[in-house]
C-alpha cells in the first residue's frame, strides 16, 4: 500500500529534501484518502444505481401482498336451479378476471341448498393442502383425490388427515338469484 | 485446412483465448481421477453439468413454442406434444433432461459427501452446491407447473398451502407464490419468469462459481484411510500430489467426462424418442373438481410423506423438515472441515446415505400405490361376484358400490384400498359390531348413520354376510 506518488510536475527536487519528504507524505496521504473517499462513492454509486434498477422490480412483484382485491358478489344461477339436501358444482368468476387470463379467471364451490332459503357454500380445496375435493352423491360425502380427506355433507371432517372443515364462501339470495362472494384460495 | 488454422491462429492471436483457457484446461488432478478404475465416481457432477446445459438448448427451443398464458399454455403443450415439428422430442428431452438432472445432483452430493471432499479446503465447493440442488428442485417444481395442465395448476395450489402453514410470513409467501388470491392470469406468467429468466439466471453465476471453485481448490483426490485433512498442510500436500504424480485434466480425464455426457444425451434422447413426455392431464381450470393431482416421481416420495404424517405433527414436518434439511445440508462443512475423509473411519455417511435413500425409496413407492387415495374408478361388483340376484343380497352388493365403500374397501381385490379388504368380514367379525362401525364410523371410516335407511343397512349387513366362507 505504500505507493510512491507522482512527484508533480515541474517538481525541483534535489535542492532540500526535508520540505519535499514531508510533501510527499503528505501528498500521499492526501491520495490515500481521496481514494478511499472515491472507492466509497462507487460504492454508493453502484448501490444507488442497483436500488433504482432493483426497486420496481420488487414493487412490482410484491404487488398482490398490497393489492386490494374486495369481494365481488357473483349470481350462480336462480334459487330454483337447486333443490333442497342437493349438493352442486357451481362456477363463477373470481374477483380480478383479467381479460386474457381464460379459465384461470374461473374459481369454483360446492353449493348445498339447506333449506327454502338457505344456501351454504364450501370451498372446493381440502383444508389439508388444497385439492379439490370431489362431492360423491350418494355417499354424501366429499372426498379429496390427493390424501384421502373425507368431510361430511355439512363440511366437517369425517376421515384423513384434514383438521378443519371445508372453507365456506359468503352466499346470499337477491332477486331470486343465488349470490357467492369471490374470496381468495383458503389457506388455512 | 491451413486456411481455417491460419484464422484461428488470427483469432487467438488477438484475443488471446487459448492464454486464458488452457492452462484452466490442462489443470495436473489426481492421477486416479483420470483412471476409470476410481475416476467413474468423479462422472455425476459431469452428468450434471450436461443435464443442465441439455435443458438450457431445449428449453430454448420449447419457449419458441410455448405461449406463457393461462388462456393458451395448455394449447400450446398440446400444439408442441402434437403438431410442432419435432415438439414431442423437444418436450420428452426436456423432461428426462430434468430428471437426469434431479438424479446427478442427488448422486453427486451423495459422493461428495461419502468421500468428505466437502472438508477443507472445499467447503465453498460443497455450500455452492447445496444452493445449486435448492435451486434445481427450484427449477423441477416450476417446470411441472409450466406443463399447466390441471395438475400444474393444483401443484401449485398444494405447494401454497403448504408455505401458507409458516407462521407469521406464510400467508403472505402463499398469496406471492400465487400472484394474488386466487389463481389469476398473471400466475403463470410469473412463473414463466421464474423458470426462465430469474432461476437461471442465479444458476448461472453459481454454477459458474462452482466450477472456478473445482479449478481454485482442485477436484479432491479419492480418499485413503488414515490420511486425515490437516488444513495446516491440506495445500501443500495436494500441491505436491498433483504436481509430481498428477495428469493433465484435459485430455486425460476430459475424455471419459466427454464420452460420458455423449452416452447420457443419448440415452435422454433414446428416452424421449421411445418413451416421450409426460402425458397432459385435463385442461387447467381451477374451477375443475376431477382433477388428481400428483406431482412429477422427483417430489412424490414427499407427497407421500405428506399424506402418511399424523395431522398433530403434521405443521412441524412440513415447516422444520426442509428447514432442518437444509440448515443441516448448511452446517456440514463446518461441523467436520477436517479429519478423515474415507467413508470407511466415517461409519455414519454410508450410513446417512442409505437411510435416506432407503427412506426416500420407500416414501416413493408408497407415493406410486397411494393407498390413501379412494378409487374414484372402482366398478360396481358384478351379480357373478356378489353370487346373489336375490333381494336383500344384490341389494347391498348395489349400495356397497353407490355408497362409496367400494372406493376403500375391496371385494374379492376389486375397490379401493384404503380400509382393509371385506371379502371375509363377516367371518372374522360379529355382524353387531359391523353395523356399529359402519353407523358410527371408526378411526379413517366416516360414519354412515345420517346416510343409511334401517333397511339399506340390513341390505349391506346381509351382502357382507354373504360372503362368509362358510356360506360360499
Amino acid at each position: 500500500m505504500q505507493e510512491k506518488p507522482v512527484p508533480p510536475v515541474g517538481d525541483a527536487s534535489g535542492d532540500s529534501d526535508a520540505p519535499l519528504q514531508s510533501l510527499q507524505s503528505r501528498q500521499s496521504r492526501k491520495a490515500r484518502t481521496r481514494r478511499e473517499l472515491l472507492s466509497l462513492v462507487s460504492l454508493g454509486f453502484s448501490g444507488l444505481a442497483a436500488a433504482i434498477v432493483t426497486i420496481p422490480v420488487i414493487g412490482a412483484l410484491l404487488a398482490p401482498l398490497t393489492r386490494a382485491e374486495p369481494g365481488e358478489w357473483r349470481s350462480v344461477g336462480p334459487v330454483d336451479s337447486f333443490r333442497v339436501g342437493e349438493t352442486k358444482n357451481v362456477t363463477f368468476l373470481d374477483s380480478s378476471p383479467l381479460a386474457w387470463a381464460g379459465p384461470a379467471a374461473n374459481t369454483a364451490a360446492w353449493l348445498r341448498r339447506v333449506g327454502d332459503q338457505q344456501f351454504q357454500a364450501f370451498a372446493i380445496n381440502c383444508t389439508h393442502l388444497g385439492c379439490p375435493v370431489r362431492w360423491i352423491q350418494q355417499a354424501d360425502l366429499f372426498m379429496c383425490p390427493c390424501h384421502g380427506g373425507v368431510y361430511y355433507t355439512d363440511g366437517s371432517v369425517a376421515a384423513g388427515p384434514p383438521r378443519k372443515p371445508l372453507s365456506v364462501y359468503p352466499v346470499r339470495i337477491r332477486d331470486g338469484l343465488v349470490e357467492i362472494q369471490t374470496s381468495a384460495i383458503p389457506i388455512v | 485446412m491451413k486456411f481455417l488454422v491460419a484464422i484461428g491462429n488470427w483469432f487467438d492471436d488477438r484475443s488471446g483465448i487459448s492464454k486464458l483457457v488452457g492452462p484452466a484446461l490442462r489443470h495436473p488432478v489426481p492421477a486416479e481421477t483420470a483412471s476409470l478404475k476410481s475416476g467413474w465416481m468423479y462422472l455425476f457432477g459431469i452428468g450434471t453439468l450436461t443435464a443442465f446445459i441439455v435443458q438450457v438448448v431445449t428449453g430454448i427451443a420449447l419457449a419458441t413454442l410455448y405461449s406463457p398464458s393461462t388462456a393458451s399454455a395448455y394449447d400450446s403443450l398440446k400444439f408442441i406434444t402434437d403438431k410442432a415439428t419435432l415438439g414431442s422430442l423437444l418436450r420428452g428431452m426436456h423432461f428426462f433432461g430434468a430428471s437426469a438432472m434431479v438424479l446427478f445432483v442427488g448422486l453427486h452430493m451423495m459422493r461428495t459427501y461419502l468421500t468428505g471432499s466437502f472438508k477443507f479446503p472445499r467447503e465453498l465447493n460443497w455450500l455452492s452446491g447445496v444452493v445449486l440442488l435448492m435451486l434445481t428442485l427450484g427449477m423441477a417444481f416450476t417446470g411441472q407447473l409450466l406443463r399447466w395442465d390441471d395438475n400444474g395448476v393444483w401443484s401449485l395450489v398444494v405447494a401454497t398451502e403448504q408455505v401458507g402453514r409458516l407462521p407469521l410470513l406464510g400467508h403472505a409467501i402463499g398469496r406471492f407464490l400465487l400472484a394474488g388470491k386466487t389463481v389469476g392470469a398473471t400466475t403463470l406468467s410469473r412463473f414463466f419468469a421464474y423458470h426462465v429468466f430469474f432461476i437461471p439466471a442465479l444458476m448461472f453465476a453459481l454454477l459458474g462459481f462452482h466450477l472456478y471453485l473445482v479449478l481454485h481448490n482442485g477436484i479432491s483426490e479419492p480418499p485413503k484411510a488414515g490420511e486425515p485433512v490437516d488444513p495446516k498442510t491440506y495445500r501443500a500436500r495436494y500441491h505436491h500430489l498433483v504436481e509430481r504424480h498428477g495428469k493433465p485434466y484435459f485430455p486425460d480425464a476430459a475424455w471419459h467426462e466427454i464420452g460420458f455426457a455423449l452416452l447420457m444425451i443419448i440415452v435422454i434422447a433414446l428416452l424421449a424418442l421411445f418413451i416421450g413426455p409426460p402425458k397432459l392431464s385435463n385442461p387447467p381450470d381451477p374451477a375443475s373438481i376431477v382433477a388428481f393431482p400428483r406431482p412429477d416421481w422427483y417430489f412424490l416420495w414427499y407427497f407421500a410423506l405428506l399424506a402418511l404424517l399424523r395431522p398433530s405433527f403434521e405443521d412441524y414436518v412440513i415447516i422444520l423438515g426442509p428447514a432442518i434439511v437444509f440448515i443441516s445440508f448448511f452446517l456440514v462443512p463446518f461441523i467436520a472441515n477436517k479429519g478423515e475423509r474415507s467413508p470407511i473411519r466415517r461409519p455414519w455417511a454410508p450410513a446417512i446415505v442409505i437411510l435416506t435413500v432407503l427412506m426416500i425409496g420407500s416414501l416413493w413407492w408408497y407415493g406410486v400405490i397411494a393407498p390413501w387415495t379412494p378409487h374414484f374408478d372402482a366398478k360396481p361388483l358384478t351379480a357373478q361376484q356378489v353370487g346373489a340376484k336375490s333381494r336383500p343380497v344384490f341389494d347391498g352388493a348395489q349400495l356397497f358400490y353407490a355408497k362409496g365403500c367400494e372406493f376403500c374397501h375391496a371385494i374379492d381385490g376389486q375397490g379401493g384400498i384404503r380400509g382393509p379388504d371385506l371379502t371375509h368380514i363377516a367371518d372374522r367379525v360379529p355382524l353387531s359390531d359391523i353395523t356399529t362401525t359402519i353407523a358410527g364410523g371408526r378411526g379413517n371410516m366416516p360414519a354412515y348413520v345420517n346416510n343409511l335407511t334401517p333397511q339399506e343397512m340390513e341390505n349391506i349387513i346381509a351382502f357382507l354376510e354373504s360372503l362368509k366362507t362358510a356360506q360360499r
